[in-house]
Order: C-alpha cells, then sequence, then structure tokens
C-alpha cells in the first residue's frame, strides 16, 4: 500500500515540475519534447486510476499524435522563434495574461474541491443497461449508447479540421499531393521499419478496435495506431500521400460520420429517437458505426499531419532533395 | 517451486531496473550524441529484455509470454532504427567522406534545408 503511495506520489510531482517546465521553457521544440513526456506520464496516472481506455487515448492521440503535431509546427516555426523572443510584449499583458492563467486554475481547483461527497454519478445506471447494448466495455456502451450524439459531434469535428489544414494551401498547390510528409532519405534504415512494422501495427490497431465492445479499446486508439502505420510508410518515401483531389479517399474521410448519421436517422423510424438503436440489432450496428469511423478517423489524421498540398513539382524537389 | 520462480523474477526484474538506471546516467553523463546512443539502446535492449524475462514466469501462458516477448522485440525493433536514424542525422560529414572520397559534397544530412520539413 505504502509503496504504491510512493510511487503515485512520485508521479504527481514528475507531471507537476514537467508541467512547469514545459511552461517555462524558451524553445519551442524543447517544450514540444516536454509535452509527450508529459502525456506519457498522464497515460501513467490515467492507468494508475484504473482509467485504462483514457489512459490509451492519451498516449495515442494526446501525447502521440499531437506530439507529431506540434513537433512539426516547431521545427517549422524555428526560423522565426530568435525574432519572437526579441519582441517582448509589454508588462501589462503580461500581468494580464497571468492573472488570466491564474484565475483559471483557481477555477478548475474551486471546481474539484467542491464536488459534492459522494460525486454526483450515472454509472451505476449505465451499468444496470449495458447489456441492452450488447457490449462489455461501459466506456464504448456510454459513447456509442448514451453519449452518442457527442461522439458522432467529435467524429464529424475531425473533418472540419482537416478542411482547415488544407486551406493552408496555396492556390497552385490545390489537387496536389500533401507536402509535410516528403520522404526521408534511401538508404537509411527507416523504410526497413516502415516495412517491417504495418503487418504488426495494422493487426493491433484492428484489435483495438474490436476488442474496444468489450475490453479497454476503440475507435479512436485503433485508428491512431492504423494511421501511425500509414505515416511512418509515407515518411519512409514507400508510398506517396494521395492528392487531396482524390475522390476515393474523399468518400473514405466522410464514410464513418456518413453511416452514423445514416444509422442515427434510421433510429428516428426503427427505434424513435434519432441514433436509438433497435434493441435487437444494437450490437451489430454499433459495430458497423465502429469500423466506418475507425476508416474516417484514420484517413484524417495520417492526412491532418500529411499537412496542406504543395504543387507537384515542388514535391518532387523536396523528395529529391532528400535521397 | 513458485517461491524459486519468485526469485528469478525479483532477481531479474532488479537486474533490468540496473541497466535502465545505467542507461539513464549514461544519457545525462556521456559526452556526444553516439555515446548517449549507445547508452539508451543498452538500456531499451537488455534492460527491458531482462524486466520481461523476469516477468514471464508471472504472466499466463501462452498468451501472456507471447504478449511480453512482442513487446520486446517491437522495442528492439523501434530502439534499433531509432539510434540508426539518430546516428545518421548526427554524424559528422568527414566520415562519409573518408569512406568515399571521390563522393561529391551531397547534401549533409545535418544541414539545416535537409533537417526543414517544408
Amino acid at each position: 500500500m505504502t509503496s504504491a503511495l510512493v510511487v503515485d506520489a512520485a508521479l504527481v510531482l514528475l507531471v507537476l515540475g514537467l508541467a512547469l517546465w514545459i511552461t517555462a521553457a524558451r524553445a519551442a521544440y524543447g517544450a514540444a519534447v516536454g509535452f509527450v513526456a508529459y502525456g506519457l506520464l498522464l497515460t501513467l496516472i490515467w492507468v494508475r486510476l484504473a482509467a485504462v481506455d483514457v489512459a490509451m487515448t492519451e498516449a495515442a492521440l494526446g501525447s502521440g499524435l499531437t506530439g507529431l503535431l506540434l513537433l512539426g509546427a516547431a521545427a517549422r516555426l524555428a526560423p522565426y522563434e530568435a525574432a519572437e523572443h526579441q519582441r517582448r510584449p509589454g508588462l501589462g499583458l503580461r500581468v494580464l495574461v497571468g492573472v488570466l492563467c491564474a484565475a483559471i486554475a483557481a477555477g478548475l481547483a474551486a471546481v474539484v474541491l467542491l464536488l459534492p461527497d459522494p460525486a454526483p454519478s450515472q454509472a451505476l445506471a449505465v451499468a444496470a443497461h449495458l447489456p441492452a447494448t450488447g457490449l462489455g466495455n461501459p466506456v464504448t456502451g456510454v459513447l456509442m449508447a448514451y453519449r452518442a450524439v457527442d461522439t458522432l459531434l467529435e467524429s464529424v469535428v475531425l473533418v472540419p479540421a482537416l478542411i482547415g489544414v488544407w486551406s493552408l494551401s496555396t492556390e497552385m498547390g490545390w489537387g496536389g499531393r500533401p507536402g509535410f510528409l516528403t520522404p526521408w532519405r534511401s538508404g537509411s534504415a527507416l523504410p526497413l521499419l516502415a516495412r517491417v512494422l504495418p503487418p504488426f501495427g495494422i493487426l493491433v490497431g484492428i484489435h483495438l478496435v474490436w476488442a474496444g465492445a468489450d475490453d479497454p479499446g476503440g475507435k479512436f486508439q485503433g485508428a491512431a495506431v492504423l494511421a501511425a502505420m500509414w505515416i511512418l510508410v509515407m515518411v519512409a518515401g514507400l508510398r506517396e500521400p494521395p492528392r487531396v483531389s482524390d475522390r476515393l479517399m474523399r468518400f473514405l474521410l466522410v464514410v464513418g460520420p456518413l453511416c452514423f448519421i445514416g444509422i442515427g436517422a434510421a433510429g428516428i423510424r426503427l427505434a424513435g429517437a434519432f441514433l436509438a438503436y433497435p434493441e435487437a440489432y444494437a450490437k451489430p450496428l454499433i459495430i458497423a458505426i465502429e469500423v466506418g469511423l475507425t476508416i474516417s478517423v484514420t484517413a484524417v489524421l495520417g492526412l491532418l499531419l500529411a499537412g496542406p498540398p504543395v504543387p507537384e513539382p515542388q514535391y518532387q524537389r523536396q523528395s529529391r532533395r532528400r535521397s | 517451486m513458485s517461491l524459486a520462480l519468485d526469485l528469478f523474477t525479483i532477481v531479474a526484474v532488479t537486474l533490468g531496473a540496473i541497466f535502465f538506471l545505467a542507461g539513464t546516467v549514461g544519457l545525462l553523463r556521456f559526452p556526444d550524441t553516439l555515446t548517449r546512443l549507445h547508452a539508451l539502446t543498452k538500456a531499451d535492449n537488455l534492460g527491458l529484455g531482462l524486466v520481461v524475462l523476469g516477468l514471464l514466469p508471472q504472466a499466463t501462458a501462452p498468451f501472456g509470454w507471447i504478449g511480453l516477448i512482442a513487446v520486446w522485440l517491437l522495442a528492439l525493433l523501434s530502439g534499433a532504427t531509432v539510434g540508426q536514424l539518430l546516428a545518421e542525422a548526427v554524424r559528422p560529414p568527414e566520415w562519409d567522406q573518408a569512406r568515399t572520397p571521390d563522393a561529391s559534397p551531397v547534401g549533409h544530412p545535418n544541414a539545416p534545408e535537409a533537417s526543414s520539413h517544408d
């Protein structure tokens, strides 16, 4: 018992110290690397709290994918960073930012400290009604049945996010291939990894989606692993990212949300409410939605990292420069 | 028998933890990137290997064993690859020229235009 307490206390201190270090770090690149380590420590804390689903999401999306996006942004911003440090904001602005941040921290602390004891919870009601969904994992049950509108919106919101990234493309680049993941030099160890790892990664990704019905896992975690394999193949130069004008790829981007909305709308007729499932078919319908969403989330996550499209000659020049 | 297995677990996991400690000390104390990489990959390979070996008697056969060994093999694969990539990115350009004296001075991996992503 006490040894577990020591480990937990050490984890908490590490997370707090790392968070302070990230906030104080001057260089964006160092802060992004710190953010990845921070995500991994948070993952351990979620595991200690027995929230394995949240831990997997944090590791795959919070730390891994967001970390990669931040590292890419830091690398792109590096040339302007020195100039940015010269222009120090005025005292008034700095005080204002400090006060607002302190207010947010105090507000969060107040909310946590003022929670009623025991905290209000629907957990018992969910556990009582879970068999109706045919699922064994209560997290998946809540996400797919009781809070399905939230899940629908958070899977749809990925598509506008990708449109936002694409709209950063120049006019000449539109219709071309995404330009951030130009292939690494040939002859390095990366192409070997990109050939050996994907079979295992794809297996793990599909397993996470499938096991998500009854055990920790699910479409977002599985899709993050699948997207990582795709990105690995693109960075190694074994496959080019698809053109943003590619019709099949655009269809894959929206097939998940379309499937979700379609089944949800059918629920109005069959079960009496939007996003309600007829009881006899709840599990097959939920699995159909999970599979469709996995495909779309994988495609969106991979293309988010692949960045806005660039003109074709520029893409080839970048590829050559690296080989 | 189970006492012997528990003792084996304790010894192997402790040895693994010592390798991780030594690797971390090396990462902090060694003078340059290549020697630090050596310390780091040694901790990954041997330290994790010993921890996995120590945990095998505690896992359920056969799927627990397969899972643990798969974790170790995948960490070996990714660790070795990342080590190669980092070493390739930091090695001095003279090394390439020493190996192939008549090679034209191609873009050095560390040069800014090759390491930026745009």
